[in-house]
């Protein structure tokens, strides 16, 4: 977990690196973020649940089994990029093989389509949960609302999970909404609303085990409000220093996830500073691989650009 | 062959295809206890149970987005847009989503999706019951429209739509419902989408409509035939997206000229894409320029029965009259 976690982090610093060499036109860091999407995907189960996930869920992807050196297909816009083949931005995370469901750039569409596809589960009486993240911009749109409201309605095996990093770019959460917590609206829609705090990574797997046993029981959907921290500009193209102080930023940093997990570690003797140094070091020679072979890969032939505009017969 | 209106036809299809498939499941709003504003679903909800006839809030944008999610999940939705007037919410989903999924995931995901939704005017529905929408939609790649105007056609496009591995916005003119009867065919009878079909064959000129427009020109053109003895060959374009220009060029090529005739104002139309389509294939085999016959660019139909016969046919018998106009161009 704190591999996941580490693995995260460097291959974020990693991608925003290519970006300022020019080599990648845009990224979107998580830096803040991996501890919550960590905790939270950590519950869900590989091959069986499906994954919603939205454009920052770098490391929610990692847990569901997306490889760093497939990320960086995607980063460097490779023809063999799984989500894609190089047409969508960068972090517009699907692959059809791990049940990652394709996304796009406007915002909370995905919402209404985890419920959907938790509907078809239920009504096929499978056993699977949707997990569906997103930030808390995006609690603002209809869709999240339509979405939540339907999934509400028929109790179905979805857990939404907000990432809130009390930004919607740029827009503070006092002005995108007059409660302090998400969570509170899910009373609105007849189902559990839970805050955690989204830098302790154990606190984000309890909630998500519980919600997602509660998915399982047939019980519904749980709504997750995890508070974090988004240390960087909402993507490469932002400057957050027009809109957040620095020292706001510092301070936000010494809560950061990945030193939070560490000290837990350390202070129950799994990790030492040792241990530590060397699964950064082991963690980055392996991005740093999986970064070059992505560069190498082939790009799209141009002529591909009009395929798969309709079915085009089972391969 | 069995004699049926347009509602019926479609009721029935869609009956069919929920009997032969629990993946097809029917959403919307009233189609559970009220059975569909038209009455498509009347029973629906004691035959298939509630989670198959699914009463979904009042939520288009949500009825959308939700269908597209139990379609990713191997199920084949049918989602009901209770009038096409109020799809716009579902635009995002519809554009952003449904229609890019499959391109956007290089070919790895799908979406089949069936939107069916009464549209057209002509029945006293004012701005928001008469909307024709289909440009707003033909204009997607990815996307398909279809729009029958008879009963076999709508019962052949239906159950291709439903087939479909990809999203098919379905519109059914409300004019035609009720106003439309005909013949049928009995058992699996498929009308592939993106396929035209020549509805009365003549040599003078080719009208090309399609809709509850079309029996406008079908009349006009038997009209024509008895009081003039002009040969009008009326081309269905029953498909928008994708359109079948080979069926269209083929008539025009013969008849050596083409009015484009619909509902939808006339500004951006259906129209302007068959005409320009014309004149850069078929430019040098007409002998008259091609004409244009649309709802007038006002920003929708108007409630009183003058003002809404005015939208429906601002001249009065404009098409036949156009018809001549061109027949003795």
């Amino acid at each position: 977990m704190y591999r996941t976690v580490i693995t995260a982090r460097v291959l974020d610093e990693a991608a925003l690196r290519q970006n300022r060499m020019g080599r990648a036109p845009f990224v979107v860091p998580a830096e803040g973020h991996e501890g919550c999407q960590v905790g939270t995907a950590w519950a869900m189960r590989k091959g069986v649940d499906v994954w919603v996930p939205y454009y920052r869920d770098g490391a929610v992807v990692l847990v569901a089994g997306m490889t760093p050196f497939e990320i960086f297909l995607g980063i460097f816009a490779k023809a063999d990029d799984p989500s894609s083949g190089g047409r969508q931005m960068p972090s517009h995370w699907g692959h059809a093989g791990l049940g990652i469901i394709s996304g796009s750039s406007p915002i909370a569409t995905q919402v209404p389509h985890a419920a959907g596809i938790a509907y078809a589960i239920k009504y096929r009486g499978e056993d699977a949960v949707v997990g569906c993240w997103f930030g808390d911009g995006a609690t603002s749109e209809g869709d999240w609302h339509e979405g939540l409201n339907f999934a509400g309605i028929h109790r179905l095996p979805v857990i939404f999970v907000c990432e809130n990093n009390h930004y919607a770019i740029s827009v503070p959460q006092a002005k995108q909404m007059a409660v302090d917590n998400v969570a509170d609206r899910a009373e609105g829609y007849g189902f559990p609303g839970v805050v955690v705090d989204g830098n302790d990574v154990l606190a984000c797997y309890a909630a998500m085990k519980q919600a997602h046993e509660r998915a399982r029981a047939g019980e519904g959907p749980t709504l997750i409000e995890c508070k974090t921290y988004r240390f960087l500009g909402h993507t490469s193209d932002d400057d957050d220093k027009t809109y957040r102080t620095r020292d706001e930023v510092e301070q936000a940093r010494a809560h950061d996830p990945v030193h939070v997990f560490g000290e837990y570690l350390r202070t129950h003797d799994i990790l030492d500073d040792v241990g530590a140094e060397e699964l950064r070091a082991q963690v980055k020679g392996e991005i740093d691989e999986a970064l070059a072979a992505a560069w190498d890969a082939p790009d799209p032939e141009p002529g591909s650009a009009m395929r798969h505009v309709f079915f085009e017969g089972s391969s | 062959m069995t004699e049926k209106n347009v509602v019926t036809a479609i009721r029935d299809a869609l009956h069919e295809e929920m009997r032969g498939d629990d993946r097809v499941i029917l959403l919307g709003e009233d189609v559970g206890n009220r059975g569909g504003v038209f009455r498509i679903s009347a029973g629906w909800l004691e035959e298939f149970g509630e989670d198959r006839v699914l009463d979904t809030p009042l939520a288009e944008s949500g009825i959308v987005g939700v269908a597209i999610g139990m379609a990713l999940r191997g199920l084949r939705p049918v989602a009901e847009i209770q009038f096409a007037d109020f799809i716009h919410p579902a635009f995002d989903q519809i554009v952003s989503e449904a229609a890019r999924l499959r391109y956007r995931s290089n070919g790895t995901f799908g979406c089949p999706l069936v939107i069916r939704t009464p549209c057209g005017g002509g029945i006293h529905g004012a701005l928001y019951h008469s909307q024709s929408i289909e440009t707003f939609y033909a204009h997607v790649p990815g996307l398909k429209v279809v729009m029958p105007s008879t009963p076999a056609d709508a019962v052949g496009l239906l159950r291709s739509a439903i087939a479909d591995p990809d999203p098919v916005l379905f519109l059914e003119h409300k004019k035609t419902y009720r106003a439309i009867k005909g013949d049928v065919p009995d058992g699996p009878y498929t009308v592939p989408i993106g396929a035209a079909d020549v509805k009365r064959e003549g040599t003078d000129l080719s009208c090309i409509s399609y809709g509850y427009a079309l029996h406008n020109c079908l009349d006009a053109a038997a009209r024509l035939q008895e009081d003039e003895g002009i040969s009008v060959e009326v081309v269905d374009v029953r498909t928008l997206a994708p359109l079948d220009m080979a069926t269209i060029l083929r008539s025009v090529r013969r008849t050596s000229k083409a009015i484009v005739v619909y509902e939808d104002n006339r500004t951006y139309g259906a129209g302007a894409e068959i005409a320009a389509s014309i004149a850069e294939e078929a430019l040098f085999d007409l002998d008259a320029p091609i004409v244009r016959v649309g709802g007038p660019d006002i920003p929708a139909m108007p409630f009183a029965t003058p003002l809404e016969h005015y939208f429906m046919e601002p001249e009065p018998d404009q098409v036949y009259r156009r018809m001549l106009d061109l027949a003795r161009a």
